[in-house]
């Protein structure tokens, strides 16, 4: 509770120190217009969206490396059925989601039955997936028509992505907190043996969190595509799972496992998207702009185990009764 | 606190550690504890695990920062934050698992990290060899000094740790657990060269808990119990009795609760020419209800593996297992769960426990997915730790309390909790005191035997003897993955077990 706290802090400060800078700079706040307010939001839907997947996995003790390749390859099936092979987008979405549910069932068993390192079942399918995409299209550039509602739509003045990350998010949170379901996860992200020896399955438990990784980065990115209208198979989704974990890790997961939660993934994705969007706005040269993030993340990361270090320190020095 | 001095006025001590104090998290590992050691002395330290021996020694050798007290060298207050400062007061601790480097030769490992050397750093070797071999002679290695380390015995290489701190020039050496590993005849070889050690005017402390080596080699011996010093023997006063009474600070045949009324109770369940996966011969045996089943037999004989198997950790190559007559097949632990069995693992903090999660969530790990599916029930669930809590009387500030923050004894209890909150019919314990403190082991004793006399049927693997023949109704004991023997309640005695667990018979 207290790393959300803490987060949320580093988030409102960094949107005061943007409005400070725009107030002073040109005696306007652009970061609260609607127009920015709406193109954030969706931003951060999406990032929103992916990042509670990532988020399961680390919380479970394992890393989805795959999610940046499902979201472009799912782009890359999405915009060729709908527009080569005139398939209802529909249809077409929720095949995906089903090959999403299968590549999760496929990396439980692979880290279950093969006990691969999920580090490396991952990597192999983010290598496979990209280059999938990227010989069935050709390496070309795909486009989709009149399928925008999912990405550019929008409810009660709302974007569409931002609705869906908060019904997503809600029904995840639940079963973390209120599923025994949730219970395992987090047990078996601190020691996966002893879950076992609790009778617990724990190679089924593990991979219920690389379905759920796989099919919501597949949300994601027919998302994406919706909101693009356009797939570069080279391109799409690259280096988003390393944003998922950025997010993850920002909001509280420890890449040890066992540890963190919806909330602190969701404001560790604000972060991030608000961080992009305040360098724009202040007028940082976009060249910049990793090298800014990399050093706020380094910065977050630093300063929560220094905390945690000081805390182990006071509770060794607690009397003992 | 009984302090027996010799009758003779001593030089002043060598070494004196005065009110020294050591907090672990959760643990006061050492409390207010004097220790002295007298130039050309054998000092024992003998205490049960977890008195604190190591880490008082530890303290000296500068791998733990004392948290209060000071240590006196030659009179003088001196400070040790590093290994190398208690190195360079001449202070060598063998420790039981030896630090040598089992590819070098006999020689280098002597003087690894200070090797005599010519021009440009390179090693003397010819010097080196001609230091070794005075030393050799002094320990009594008889081998090659180009002889690998790892060609050795581990008597030899004891040998070879005991020259690597002389070479130092110890004046003091502490050894802990020094004949655990050695056959009685290098063990008399070692005692050999403590003595002539001693002639030549070194100081040792000797931690075993072989007491009949204590009596025979120590001047003195210090008594350490959960931290804290609880006395000391002078030469003549050190027998096996004593220190065990002090040890345990109250008689031995009180320590073990009343054994149940033999009777013929029910077979809860049959093991029918089992064979775990590495296991050599077939295993059987027969489990009644409200019995302790001892599993006795020494380090490697395969009972860890038995009883991994029975629970389904691991899975069985042959063979079958009858619960109430019915056969069960277990595939996983889950299966054995729901026939009724439970297994509190050998590696409490690896396997029995989750210790950064709080004593609640590890009590109803195993149990929490049957109370409401899928749903926590988190009031049930807290009903179910606090009932165990309070009848394991287990001390922890809060149920939400991390389990690493407890000591030992306190997070074996919470172990046993988890399953005791199964009800389990079977319940099997794997070295279910090792590093605990002598209360909770007491403690512990009472909780197992209850159970045996609500009429669970218990198997209790051990490696300490006087446990097994303190609580079990019967003893299997295992000799190299087989069964060499199961004695009843009669027919339990030292001897008998020893003899079976070295592959002999039971007379």
């Amino acid at each position: 509770m207290k790393k959300i706290i803490g987060i949320a802090l580093l988030l409102l400060g960094l949107i005061a120190a943007i409005c400070a800078y725009q107030v002073k700079t040109t005696g306007h706040m652009a970061f609260f217009d609607a127009g920015n307010m709406s193109n954030l939001a969706q931003r951060i839907g999406i990032l929103g969206i992916y990042a509670i997947g990532a988020g399961i996995v680390i919380i479970s003790g394992g890393i989805d490396l795959s999610i940046g390749s499902v979201i472009g390859f799912t782009g890359v099936v999405m915009t060729m059925a709908v527009t080569n092979l005139h398939m209802s987008p529909v249809l077409v979405a929720f095949l995906c989601l089903i090959m999403c549910a299968l590549l999760g069932l496929w990396h439980g068993f692979l880290i279950g039955r093969f006990n691969l390192q999920p580090f490396i079942a991952t990597l192999c399918t983010l290598l496979l997936l990209r280059g999938l995409g990227r010989g069935i299209s050709g390496g070309v550039s795909q486009s989709i028509r009149s399928f925008d509602f999912l990405g550019n739509g929008s409810f009660l003045g709302i974007p569409v992505p931002f609705w869906i990350m908060i019904g997503l998010a809600l029904v995840v949170a639940f079963i973390m907190n209120f599923t025994v379901y949730g219970r395992y996860l987090y047990a078996i992200g601190r020691n996966a043996e002893a879950v076992r020896y609790s009778g617990i399955k724990v190679n089924r438990m593990r991979t219920i969190a690389y379905v759920t990784s796989a099919v919501l980065a597949g949300i994601a990115g027919i998302i994406s595509v919706s909101y693009t209208g356009e797939v570069q198979p080279a391109n799409a989704g690259l280096m988003f799972e390393m944003w998922a974990i950025a997010a993850a890790v920002l909001g509280g997961c420890s890449l040890r496992g066992g540890e963190g939660g919806v909330l602190g993934v969701l404001i560790g994705a604000a972060l991030i998207k608000v961080m992009y969007n305040g360098i724009n706005l202040i007028g940082i040269n976009t060249e910049w702009e990793w090298a800014v993030i990399g050093v706020v993340i380094l910065g977050g990361v630093i300063a929560d185990a220094a905390y945690k270090q000081r805390a182990a320190l006071l509770a060794a020095k607690r009397p003992v009764k | 606190m009984e302090s027996i001095q010799s009758g003779e006025a001593r030089t002043s001590p060598l070494l004196h550690m005065k009110g020294i104090t050591k907090r672990f998290p959760g643990v006061l590992a050492l409390n207010n504890v004097d220790f002295e050691l007298f130039p050309a002395e054998v000092c024992g330290l003998i205490g049960e695990n977890g008195a604190g021996k190591s880490t008082l020694m530890r303290i000296l050798a500068g791998i733990f920062p004392l948290d209060e007290g000071v240590v006196l060298f030659n009179s003088k207050p001196i400070e040790i934050n590093s290994v190398q400062d208690s190195l360079a007061l001449g202070v060598s601790v063998i420790h039981q698992e030896l630090n040598l480097a089992p590819n070098l030769d006999i020689a280098s490992n002597m003087f690894l990290g200070r090797e005599p050397r010519k021009a440009l750093g390179v090693v003397d070797r010819k010097a080196l060899y001609a230091q070794a071999s005075d030393l050799a002679a002094r320990v009594g290695i008889t081998a090659p000094l180009n002889t690998l380390v790892e060609k050795l015995s581990p008597g030899e290489q004891q040998l070879v740790e005991v020259a690597k701190a002389l070479s130092a020039d110890a004046r003091i050496l502490v050894l802990d657990e020094p004949t655990s590993s050695l056959t009685p005849t290098e063990a008399e070889k070692l005692f050999d060269v403590m003595r002539s050690l001693k002639a030549s005017g070194v100081a040792m402390v000797y931690i075993s808990h072989r007491l009949p080596e204590v009596e025979e080699m120590c001047d003195r011996c210090v008594v350490l119990r959960d931290g804290q010093r609880v006395g000391e023997l002078a030469k003549g006063s050190i027998t096996p009795g004593e220190m065990v009474r002090l040890m345990v600070g109250r008689d031995i045949s009180r320590f073990f609760p009343e054994h149940g009324a033999s009777h013929e109770a029910e077979t809860v369940m049959s093991v029918e020419d089992f064979v775990y996966p590495g296991g050599t011969n077939p295993v059987s045996f027969d489990l009644h209800a409200g019995e302790i089943l001892g599993l006795a037999g020494l380090i490697g004989a395969g009972r860890t593996e038995l009883v991994r198997a029975i629970f389904g950790v691991e899975r069985a190559i042959g063979g079958h297992i009858l619960v109430n007559g019915h056969p069960l097949h277990v595939a996983s632990p889950a299966d054995a769960i729901r026939a009724g069995i439970g297994l509190v693992p050998e590696d409490r903090k690896e396997l029995g426990v989750i210790l950064e999660m709080g004593v609640l969530e590890n009590i109803t790990l195993p149990g929490i997915g049957a109370y409401r599916p899928p749903f926590m029930d988190r009031k049930r669930e807290k009903q179910v730790a606090e009932e165990q809590v309070r009848a394991l009387d287990v001390k922890t500030p809060s149920l939400g309390h991390d389990v690493q923050f407890l000591s030992g004894g306190n997070q074996q209890k919470v172990a046993l909790g988890k399953w005791l909150s199964m009800n389990p019919r079977i319940l099997i314990l794997d070295e279910p005191t090792r590093g605990i403190d002598v209360g909770s082991k007491s403690e512990i004793y009472k909780i197992i035997r209850g159970l045996a006399d609500k009429g669970v049927a218990v198997v209790l693997v051990s490696s300490e003897l006087e446990e097994v023949i303190g609580l079990a109704d019967r003893v299997l004991v295992m000799h190299e993955g087989s069964c060499t023997g199961i004695l009843n309640r009669e027919e339990i005695s030292e001897e008998n077990i020893m003899s079976l667990a070295t592959g002999g018979t039971a007379r």
